[in-house]
């Protein structure tokens, strides 16, 4: 009999263990707040899928998820077009190529606190460089302090300019990669410029692009730092997007229990608009 | 369709071009038949990319002119000269279907779709691609990608020439036989103007009716695969086309009479060209016999290699290198042997260029 070698054992361990270790077992630990209600002292009653029925009847989260969508809509359409056509507007060669990139990647460095403290600053209706020129300048009345939707126009404009340079420079590698042949080739072809965007430059986008709008919906779907430090939520609850709301049930209201079952909802629903979304972009891959 | 003229022809890709060494073409007179087979042969950055994307239109000359017929064409871009051209990597549009990428040129122009259908119909056949119209183009091997771009290029009717930039380079060996042949006859049947750049001796001395050869951005001889064989008009040619190439070996002219290492080498004819200036002498190695007794050229075996159909022998005379190609027996390394140049293949050669004449020839 063929003796069994065990060592593979030895390569997969560690990585067993880093998995266990960041993501396993701090995800049981929600699974288990999630089925059971604690006052403290270690104490725990069994609660069973209560606290999931709470949560997907309860007004509250539909409103933030609702929110949540129209942030994550609005995101992805402005900054996939955007980033796309600023990508075929940046030059292919010479000088200002590494100008181009260096001050696209400029926002994507900054922390993300500190995106949301200088937005904040930044509209502030008396002190802030545009809050004072749209108020006092331009007579218009801008204050995203007090007004729902010009603190959703705040917020976006804030993710715009922080992320859209991510598919900037994803689309840009795409383009990039295209051998000059395909353009000549359409060239005599007689094909027009949007013929050549359609059926050249945007398949050979495709791959990077999916990973770009899978990117950006994940991160902006998740997004909490930039809009709680611009608005904490607020006016009143009109900015209250998805984890600022779980925050305020696990950390303000310490309802460990209805904020376990929540994040478990709230990572399922991203989970699976991943999936979708990333399986309907793949599946006419292999298919002839 | 149409005759091609390429006059007073220069480019540089510098935008101030001072010296010679400065353009990528340097004086191009040529004329292309209307219906020829064409290939542009030569060494990579000789110019022949560059020479055909000025025809193509991708790019426009320094100086010179493009004719169509009695067209000038330079300034027209490439769409409108009605032209069609083939790149080293195939380009096919990966959304579309091989019905669709065949279609794209005649769609672009506007055409009804029935003829779009007749005209698709007809090139898939040619191309023996029917049974694949309907499958998406990106799943495709690379010969038959290679097809459909060359389809894309033949699918309109009345091209003026259908221009191939070295086709065949993705292709693997055993297929590329099939696509060469195929290419020929496709030039049978349609009877478009064909230039096949290729800086492979095989395929343009295959497909081709007549060969432009190029170096440095000059073309050195322009004839058909005999002539650039049995006579290079330089020895870059007598190098460059041939496996092994021509043996060039230095000589000294004297009195109409070419020496080799102090032994005269009996010459085709009569000795021309510059009175001073480099001379040398042009043999190919099919030409010359090694024998181990009779007359000629001492020489020492330094290697006999062996390809198959024949062997290559490589001898030593007066510190330079012969060829010689050899059917059947062949020496073994070391031994002393005998040299022997067929005389009507002899050629002599002053700075490069062919200065000797057939005998009996009266120019």
């Amino acid at each position: 009999m063929k003796k069994l070698n065990q060592r593979a054992w030895l390569f997969v361990t560690p990585v067993l263990l880093l998995v266990a270790f960041n993501a396993l077992i701090p995800m049981m630990t929600v699974v288990n707040y999630s089925v059971q209600e604690t006052f403290g002292d270690n104490l725990f009653f069994w609660q069973g899928i209560d606290w999931f029925e709470q949560v997907l009847t309860s007004e509250r989260f539909h409103k933030a998820l609702g929110r949540q969508f129209l942030f994550t809509f609005l995101i992805l359409i402005i900054e996939v077009p955007l980033g796309v056509a600023i990508a075929l507007a940046m030059p292919r060669q010479g000088f200002w190529v590494p100008f181009c990139l260096v001050t696209m990647a400029l926002p994507m460095l900054i922390p993300w606190n500190v995106v949301g403290a200088m937005w904040n600053i930044f509209t502030l209706p008396d002190i802030g460089l545009l809050g004072y020129f749209m108020n006092h300048t331009l007579g218009i009345p801008y204050d995203m302090t007090q007004n729902p939707f010009a603190a959703w126009v705040t917020i976006v404009i804030m993710d715009v300019w922080h992320w859209t340079s991510l598919v900037v420079l994803l689309a840009y590698a795409g383009l990039v990669s295209i051998p000059n042949a395909y353009y000549q080739a359409a060239e005599i072809d007689g094909a027009s410029g949007w013929a050549v965007f359609r059926f050249i430059q945007l398949p050979k986008m495709k791959t990077v692009l999916t990973i770009a709008i899978l990117l950006r919906f994940m991160d902006s779907f998740n997004i909490y730092t930039e809009p709680f430090v611009l608005t904490g939520g607020g006016p009143g609850n009109s900015t209250t997007l998805l984890s600022i709301d779980l925050v305020k049930i696990a950390l303000g209201q310490f309802d460990l229990g209805p904020a376990a079952a929540m994040s478990l909802i709230y990572f399922a629903i991203t989970l699976l608009v991943s999936w979708l979304f990333y399986t309907l972009m793949t599946m006419n891959d292999n298919k002839s | 369709m149409a005759q091609i003229t390429l006059s007073n022809l220069r480019h540089s890709y510098r935008p101030d071009p001072a010296d010679d060494d400065d353009y990528a073409l340097k004086k191009i007179d040529l004329t292309w038949d209307d219906g020829g087979a064409y290939a542009l042969l030569g060494p990579s950055g000789c110019g022949k990319s560059t020479l055909l994307n000025i025809i193509s239109g991708l790019l426009v000359p320094s100086e010179g002119k493009i004719l169509f017929d009695d067209r000038d064409v330079t300034a027209l871009p490439p769409a409108k000269r009605n032209i069609a051209q083939v790149f080293q990597f195939p380009v096919i549009y990966d959304t579309m279907t091989v019905y669709d990428n065949l279609a794209f040129p005649l769609r672009n122009r506007g055409r009804d779709e029935d003829i779009v259908k007749r005209r698709v119909t007809a090139i898939a056949e040619m191309l023996e691609v029917t049974g694949m119209l309907s499958t998406r183009a990106s799943n495709l091997s690379p010969d038959n990608k290679q097809k459909i771009s060359m389809g894309r290029g033949l699918v309109r009717e009345d091209v003026n020439v259908v221009m191939f930039d070295e086709p065949l380079t993705v292709i693997d060996p055993h297929l590329k036989w099939k696509l060469r042949s195929k290419l020929k006859e496709l030039h049978q049947r349609v009877r478009a103007t064909m230039i096949y750049v290729t800086h492979d001796q095989t395929e343009a001395l295959t497909f081709a009716d007549q060969v432009v050869v190029m170096q440095d951005g000059e073309i050195v001889q322009i004839g058909t695969p005999v002539d650039l064989f049995e006579r290079p008009a330089h020895t870059f040619v007598g190098h460059f086309i041939g496996s092994p190439g021509m043996n060039v070996l230095p000589c000294e002219v004297k009195g109409g009479a070419a020496f080799f290492g102090g032994e005269q080498v009996a010459l085709e004819g009569p000795a021309g060209g510059a009175a001073d200036g480099k001379a040398e002498v042009g043999i190919r190695p099919e030409f010359v016999s090694v024998s181990t007794t009779g007359g000629g050229i001492a020489a020492h075996v330094r290697k006999v290699a062996d390809i198959g159909r024949h062997k290559v022998v490589e001898a030593i005379a007066h510190d330079s290198r012969i060829h010689a190609i050899l059917e059947g027996d062949a020496p073994n390394a070391g031994d002393a042997v005998m040299l022997d140049f067929k005389r009507s293949q002899t050629r002599l050669y002053k700075d490069g260029w062919l200065a000797s004449r057939p005998e009996g020839d009266v120019r």
